[in-house]
């Protein structure tokens, strides 16, 4: 497919540019970007009218629910709502049932996103047989299959011998491990971060402690074993001050955080609504201006929604049974527009690095930037835009957001997947 | 809309008259102070009957029992209204079964306290005999209560408030009569 | 003066003013105990029901009777917690209470919050029997007017509160009930039993029951969760009442004039030895009976009213 964008502002920062500018797709591909480019006849065209104009939006950690928890979303809801929020791409997690651990699974979800998948759906493979952390998945085959990582999300893999087996094995295929960092046995019970607030509520909490002792295990299994771990959902002060220390060490590990740790507290449970209720758990002020600082700084190398969708059954039940997460697709960019650029958090570059060529990076795919050859993914983003976070308008099948009536400034406005436009002004094409 | 003062109906003197009528006529219709007792009605109403204990003493040389009655509990409009009324608490130290139980209350107007001191009354036993002395009677009934003991017959307009004045609450002992401003 | 709220789901959130008002109103209400005929009419004609999802004789049947000698129709739900083993979400259950038209709704739940979700989804009041390890108000109201009863005045008295702090709802509604009408707390327990970021509730932390009782006005005594602990937070019972439990021969330590208080039931033996349970300086089973009075004047303050209609200040004689 065509498609040239005219007068955005384009800002690709794989390539170090923040200027005005077209971009040309052509079949798919992005053929140039530049000033006033020239484009072949009759080639569809978009008049960006100064919108920052960015290489596709990736999400790393999503969860697409199919199959199995069809209720809950589907691969053709899920890339709706991706496309709706300016997600070209999403990287999908293995907790899906059947578990993700075989190639027949994988098939089956490449396949419902080539019949009914508006943006571009990677699969994460399980690290272990059925998520039950005792024995590896067959790594090679899910991927060949198409698998891009490995990760048994959800759920850590507990047992420190099962992951260093596995790190090793995952050489040969060259793709990371996705680690969800959280102790099970400190996490256990536990709905909200150990606090004082928890010990107000009443609740049990999970101590920070959880998460800094798996994200030691995964920094020391990644150096001795040479292979290159991701830690999912990061969210406390200790595990950025253990990643950042990796790094400077030449470790191979990354890490991600979520929009929601970087815009709440543990004061989202006083009203013991479990909208509040995720995994890992909201943190106190300090862990989300570590947070927010590592995101700067780039110890934290991509922002990635962990998009959770649940029923409201899953949801409207006593706190200690509620399913942990929320949906994060549709309101991320809005979000991070409004409470990271806006407030000084991050530059606006920065932010676009952190959805694109960041998380592309840790899971080498494709996309990410505007080099020529690359897919032909853009989004638009409309700074400007002034609008109320409105859930019953989601594309998602479910509801579960603690950001409804929140005010934003700033929304994707167009989302194009390989010359085709996905997205046009908030409404689906 | 502040009640200004219309007209003054009794003064201290005519209080202590009307109180010294009032216990000299119980004294008659019981035949002697024998198994009499007396309930004052929160919270004027108690000022009242501790007074006129005090001059059934003085006059017969027997101490009369006086009890405290809330009636809070017995209200009839307890459900209409947004904030329950605060409650004071009953207390009555004496069995009230078999004895004339004489209710005492500053004015009678619907009549309705009464009728939620009857009931109150009888949940605690069963007297021989209940009667009723008001300092003033200000017409306007609502329900078939008459009193047996009056200070003082009081026509009144029912925009008109009534107000007792006892030195034990208020410093100074008058009835009034007030108009609300407005 | 009563109270301005449709419910009372926790004591943390109560003005001091409204305290003093239950606890006046409770000691009002205690009168009725005495007498042959112990009915009032101030609640005919309302439902009450008491929705106990958690296992309880005792606040239920205090609940029972402060509704019933108020002449209220009380009806008792009970259940299990679970919505799993129910079949039924608290959700649902609530809905279809609310399709009977109850006046009020006491609720007892093993889930911390779940008072909260009923009082957004009910419209008639809710009053929290215990909740979870949150709180149990209804215990410390009636804690508040026993100390009350016994000297006279609640401001500038000490309390130490020992056992597992961590897990009780009493611990928790006592520690706000006391910092609003300027009581001192001291917390005591093994550290395990000791929840993290408790002295931001204003309270001192000891871990020696010796410290903690020495010089207080007031000792109460918790009950060792046993249904709550799981997962290695005392090494054993026998431990737990050698360090932690109050017997004759530690109670030396405190002052003459200490009231030794606990909510009940009473492990005999391991949190209170039997001489000291039954002992003279024991209140508890005045805890007991002010429950009722407490229960009483919550039931009258949030149910007895009306709608928004009604006569403004006094009743016409």
């Amino acid at each position: 497919m065509n498609l040239v964008v005219r007068n955005g502002r384009v800002i690709d920062p794989a390539n170090g540019l923040d200027a005005p500018g077209d971009v040309l797709i052509l079949d798919g591909l992005v053929s140039r970007v530049g000033p006033k480019l020239q484009a072949p006849a009759a080639t569809p065209t978009v008049d960006a009218g100064g919108r920052v104009v960015t290489p596709g939006l990736i999400d790393i950690h999503v969860h697409l629910r199919e199959p199995g928890h069809e209720y809950k979303e589907t691969i053709a809801s899920g890339t709706r709502a991706a496309a709706a929020g300016g997600f070209t791409a999403v990287a999908c997690m293995a907790n899906t049932s059947p578990v993700n651990d075989t190639r027949a699974v994988t098939d089956y979800i490449l396949a419902q996103a080539r019949a009914g998948g508006l943006v571009r759906v990677y699969p994460i493979g399980a690290v272990t047989r059925g998520l039950k952390g005792t024995e590896l998945a067959e790594l090679g085959e899910l991927a060949e299959a198409g698998c891009v990582a490995y990760s048994d999300d959800g759920r850590p893999v507990m047992n420190s011998a099962l992951l260093r087996r596995a790190l090793e094995y995952a050489q040969t295929f060259g793709k990371p491990i996705i680690s969800h960092a959280e102790d099970a046995t400190l996490a256990e019970g536990g709905v909200m971060h150990e606090g004082s607030i928890s010990t107000d509520l009443g609740l049990r909490g999970i101590p920070a402690a959880a998460e800094e002792i798996l994200v030691a295990r995964d920094i020391a299994l990644a150096e001795l074993t040479g292979h290159r771990v991701h830690i999912a959902h990061v969210s406390t002060t200790a595990a950025v001050r253990l990643l950042r220390d990796a790094k400077a060490r030449g470790v191979p590990v990354t890490g991600e955080v979520t929009p929601h740790h970087l815009l709440l507290t543990d004061e989202a449970m006083r009203s013991y609504d479990a909208n509040a209720k995720m995994a890992p758990a909201l943190r106190p002020k300090r862990d989300v201006e570590a947070c927010r600082e590592a995101l700067a700084d780039g110890t934290l190398d991509a922002i990635a929604t962990d998009h959770a969708p649940h029923a409201l059954t899953d949801k409207e039940v006593e706190l200690d049974q509620a399913a942990n997460g929320v949906i994060g697709l549709e309101t991320a960019a809005a979000l991070c527009l409004t409470h990271l650029v806006r407030e000084g958090v991050l530059d606006l570059p920065t932010l676009i690095t952190r959805l694109t060529v960041g998380p592309a990076r840790v899971l080498d795919l494709p996309g990410g930037s505007l080099t020529p050859g690359a897919p032909g993914d853009v989004t638009i983003l409309d700074l400007e835009r002034a609008h109320t976070i409105d859930p019953a308008r989601f594309y998602s099948r479910s509801r579960n957001t603690p950001f409804g009536g929140r005010a934003c400034v700033g929304a994707p406005w167009m989302t194009v997947v390989g010359g085709r436009i996905v997205m046009r002004e908030g409404t689906l094409a | 809309m502040l009640p200004r003062e219309k007209a003054q109906v009794l003064d201290d003197q005519g209080i202590d008259r009307a109180l010294t009528r009032i216990a000299h006529e119980i004294l008659e219709r019981a035949g002697g102070a024998d198994a009499l007792a007396l309930v004052g009605i929160r919270t004027r109403g108690v000022s009242l009957a501790r007074r006129i204990a005090e001059r059934l003493q003085a006059i017969e040389g027997v101490k009369i029992p006086v009890g405290v009655l809330d009636i809070t509990l017995y209200r009839d409009d307890l459900g209409l209204k947004a904030e329950m009324p605060v409650l004071r608490g009953t207390d009555i130290p004496f069995p009230v079964a078999g004895k004339t139980v004489v209710l005492v209350d500053d004015v009678l107007y619907t009549g309705r306290t009464i009728r939620a001191a009857l009931d109150a009354i009888i949940d605690l036993g069963r007297p021989r005999l209940i009667q009723l002395a008001v300092l003033i009677d200000r017409g306007h009934r609502e329900l078939p209560i008459r009193p047996d003991y009056v200070g003082k017959n009081l026509p009144t307009a029912r925009r008109e408030i009534v107000q007792v004045l006892l030195r034990e609450h208020d410093g100074q002992d008058r009835v009034v009569i007030q108009e609300p401003e407005g | 003066m009563g109270l301005k709220r449709k419910d009372l789901l926790e004591i943390r959130t109560l003005e001091p003013a409204e305290i003093v008002t239950i606890l006046d109103t409770a000691a009002s209400m205690k009168e009725i105990a005495s007498r042959e005929i112990k009915k009032v009419p101030a609640l005919r004609g309302k439902t009450v029901v008491n929705l106990f999802l958690e296992p309880s004789t005792r606040t239920r049947t205090s609940f029972e009777i402060a509704g019933k000698w108020l002449s209220a129709d009380v009806v008792n739900v009970s259940g299990s917690s679970s919505s799993v083993v129910k079949g039924e979400t608290l959700m649902d259950t609530a809905k279809n209470l609310e399709a009977m038209s109850p006046d009020c709704v006491v609720i007892r739940h093993s889930a911390s919050g779940a008072p909260h979700m009923l009082a957004r989804a009910l419209r008639c009041s809710i009053i929290n029997a215990g909740d979870g390890m949150h709180e149990h108000p209804t215990q410390a109201l009636l804690d508040l007017l026993t100390i009350r009863e016994k000297r006279g005045h609640l401001d500038g008295l000490s309390v130490a509160i020992v056992g597992d702090i961590r897990h009780s709802r009493v611990a928790r509604s006592n520690i706000w009930g006391m910092r609003k009408t300027g009581m001192s707390v001291t917390v005591a327990g093994p550290p395990t039993l000791i929840p993290p970021g408790i002295e931001e509730l204003g309270v001192k932390v000891t871990y020696r029951l010796e410290d903690a009782i020495r010089d207080v006005d007031i000792v109460m005594m918790l009950r060792l969760q046993q249904e709550r602990m799981t997962g290695g937070y005392i090494p054993s019972l026998r431990e737990y009442a050698r360090l932690w439990g109050l017997s004759l021969d530690k109670l030396r330590a405190a002052r003459d004039d200490v009231l030794i208080m606990h909510p009940g039931p009473v492990n005999r033996g391991i949190e209170l030895s039997p001489e000291v349970a039954d002992g003279p300086y024991s209140v508890i089973l005045d805890q007991v009976a002010n429950g009722v009075a407490v229960r009483m004047a919550l039931l009258y303050l949030l149910v007895g009213r009306g709608g928004e209609a009604g006569e403004p200040g006094g009743v016409p004689a």
